[in-house]
């Protein structure tokens, strides 16, 4: 996966197409608050993965079995990233934190968690959920902390890609047929409660000013784009009250207890055994 | 991995169903300074999907650096059955390899 | 993967009549050189090379399903990576193969409905359950592997986007064959448990992974004309002795043994012997009596009725356009 050129004894540099494995090979040390920044972040992505590599052997076309397995793949690429890294703040693998952390110690955002519904609502998480990410990732690229900054810096590139998927599917759904239209406004409109919570700032993002991106300042640019899908895609805007938050707090939906007991149960079942 | 024809509808299939999604023909550059090269084909409802799922299907293995894609029926080929006479003209011209000529063996740079 | 359907074509070939285009299409074939979509080819070529391909490509497409089922629980995030990677490999080999067989003239709505109606046949391997993580690997190491053996001589088959197809499957999938004797071997130098499961898994994937060649020799009707076409290599059963000689000693690097009591080398022919088959099983399995059958078509079935309102939605936005200028497309959309 690495595109060649990275050199795990060096320091972690920006510019390089940056691998868990690079990360776990290079012997850094996270400090405590920024690893539990790069889990929340890694916890966004893993569920996402989980959630949207449901679809491969089901998306409505081969075609689009491939796209969406490719983003999945970013997607983990991603959580395998940021985990190893908040890994390593208390000798943790990524797979420890994947594996052996209970449900309340996620603090993943509740977008992420929601069931999988049809494939308007997957392009309608897919869509705000990337939007963010982009301007995230894009603020992350300038972090203070290198190896934070590195991950973004290669995930930016990949999810500039997500977003355009998703748009161009959000335009072929809203223009597309009358039932097309009406899966992607209710989509929209079943997503539309979570958005508050991506752009909520807390104590944390507060104390790593520099290293963190403040949420809140990512907001403005994603409304702006948002609009923008919106009126090319002929959707509306949802107004739907938002919905309580707490994913960063630990408090989650009953839904992810769910994702965690599939996702976990083979590796519970074989604690400490290596695959 | 080079396809001179290669949409080349069958006989049959004027009389088949209409696809839903067409048929696009995926050309790949492989990296820069080669040409782009056939490298096989996909459905997509219109060129702006084709040329991403192209994207996602032919090139997941850092294989390319640009595509194309080419609506399959856009593609005009030679009459296969007329093979012979197209093609012919071109054998017994061996004048126009540098191979045909001899005599300046050993002599460099020629 | 492999093409293990004995269906048996009665066609006697159409060697018999011999028009121009006939010796010409007779004289392409003796030089091993290929036939491309445009050329004249008998009917009776065209039709076992669709069924060939189709079936391939169906094969492809079903076995995404044992496998996939594992991505959500994949014991690590590095394997979940791999196993993502494997079964989109997957869905994309089985494009390359529907984009092969749409060049002899059947489009893929069509290939797809002889498949969701039970018309079409694909490899009864994926008939099976993946019951435990272990199966990943052995489905990797056996059944791909059995795949490859079969498949790398169909790179040189004498239809000319097959053998491009599978040119860019075969290397494509050295990968899946590694990966899954990869995860035999970190469960055989793992726990005893670890251990227990991938012997288990050996021993349900061994005789059907073998049978994946197809019937016997004796039994294989239609092989014998398409060898002649040269759109099929080798015998069934030479490819399975070839196999058998390639996975008694990456059985031993295991640790693992093959569930077969006949298994033992024979100095004379210089191969390894083994014991017979199972093939009413085998028939049985390939008649739509398999354990999995039902569930598999259910699954495909289900993911194209559900799909239909996106294709549509996607065509008709199309159909839309197409009377407005060609947008330019930028990638980023938003910048």
């Amino acid at each position: 996966m690495t595109a060649g050129g990275f050199d795990s004894a060096t320091r972690i540099s920006v510019g390089q197409a940056l691998t868990a494995e690079d990360i776990a090979a290079a012997g850094l040390h996270a400090d405590e608050d920024v690893a539990r920044y790069a889990t929340r972040l890694g916890d966004d992505a893993l569920i996402l993965s989980q959630r949207l590599s449901w679809w491969i052997s089901r998306a409505p076309e081969l075609e689009e079995d491939i796209a969406l397995g490719n983003i999945a793949l970013d997607l983990l690429g991603h959580a395998r990233s940021l985990l190893t890294y908040a890994g390593t703040a208390g000798g943790k693998t990524e797979d420890d934190l994947a594996y052996f952390r209970d449900e309340d110690d996620f603090t993943c955002v509740h977008l992420v968690q929601l069931d999988p519904g049809d494939f308007g609502h997957t392009i309608a998480r897919q869509l705000v959920y990337s939007l963010y990410a982009y301007e995230l990732y894009t603020a992350l690229s300038h972090s203070d902390d290198p190896t934070l900054a590195a991950i973004a810096q290669k995930a930016v590139k990949e999810v500039e890609y997500h977003v355009d998927h998703a748009w161009q599917w959000a335009m072929r759904l809203g223009d597309g047929t009358e039932e097309s239209h009406r899966r992607m406004q209710a989509g929209l409109d079943q997503v539309w409660p979570f958005v508050d919570e991506l752009f909520e700032d807390d104590d944390l993002t507060d104390r790593l000013k520099g290293v963190a991106v403040q949420p809140s300042s990512l907001r403005p640019a994603f409304d702006d784009a948002i609009r923008r899908v919106l009126a090319e895609s002929t959707l509306e805007l949802p107004s739907v009250p938002q919905a309580r938050t707490g994913g960063r707090r630990g408090e989650h939906r009953e839904s992810l207890g769910f994702v965690l007991a599939e996702m976990q149960s083979l590796a519970r079942m074989h604690p400490g055994a290596s695959w | 991995m080079t396809d001179t024809t290669p949409a080349a509808p069958s006989p049959q299939q004027g009389d088949a169903p209409q696809e839903l999604w067409p048929l696009w023909e995926v050309f790949v550059r492989a990296s820069r300074g080669l040409s782009h090269v056939h490298a096989g084909s996909l459905h997509a409802p219109d060129a702006t999907m084709a040329v991403r799922n192209a994207r996602d299907l032919y090139t997941r293995r850092n294989e390319g650096v640009s595509v194309w894609v080419v609506p399959a029926d856009a593609i005009t080929t030679s009459d296969p059955d007329a093979k012979g006479a197209f093609f012919e003209s071109p054998k017994g011209k061996t004048y126009r390899h540098a191979t045909y000529y001899t005599k300046s063996e050993g002599v460099k740079h020629l | 993967m492999a093409d293990s359907s004995p269906q048996a074509s009665t066609d006697p070939g159409t060697t018999a009549t011999s028009s121009p285009e006939q010796e010409q299409f007779d004289r392409i074939i003796e030089q091993d050189s290929r036939i491309e979509p445009r050329d004249w080819m008998p009917d009776a070529y065209r039709k076992a090379l669709t069924r060939q391909i189709s079936q391939h490509a169906h094969s492809e497409i079903i076995g995404m399903q044992p496998e996939g089922n594992w991505i959500s629980r994949a014991p690590s995030l590095k394997r979940k990576a791999i196993l993502i990677a494997k079964v989109q490999d997957e869905a994309g080999h089985g494009l390359y193969l529907y984009s092969a067989a749409e060049t002899l003239g059947t489009p893929r709505s069509v290939l797809n409905d002889q498949l969701l109606t039970g018309k079409a046949k694909y490899s009864s391997i994926f008939n099976y359950p993946a019951r435990s993580w272990a199966d990943v690997g052995a489905i990797g190491w056996l059944v791909d592997g059995a795949a490859i053996q079969n498949q790398v001589p169909l790179c040189r088959c004498s239809y000319g986007p097959y053998g491009r197809a599978m040119v860019r499957v075969c290397k494509e999938e050295s990968f899946h064959q590694r990966q899954g004797w990869e995860i035999l071997h970190s469960l055989a130098n793992g726990t005893p448990a670890q251990k227990q499961m991938a012997q288990d898994a050996v021993n349900r994937f061994y005789g059907p992974a073998l049978q994946m060649f197809g019937p016997p020799d004796g039994d294989s009707p239609n092989s014998q004309q398409s060898m002649q076409w040269k759109i099929k290599r080798f015998s069934n059963d030479e490819l399975r002795q070839r196999f058998v000689d390639m996975i008694v000693p990456q059985a031993e690097a295991l640790g693992l043994t093959l569930p077969d009591p006949d298994l033992r080398w024979n100095e004379e022919r210089g191969h390894y012997d083994y014991g017979d088959l199972d093939w009413d099983e085998f028939k049985a399995v390939l008649s739509g009596n398999g354990p999995c059958n039902a569930q598999r078509m259910a699954h495909r079935i289900r993911a194209h009725e559900e799909g239909a309102w996106v294709r549509e939605a996607a065509a008709a936005h199309a159909r839309k356009q197409a009377d407005v200028e060609t947008k330019e497309s930028t990638l980023l959309r938003h910048a």
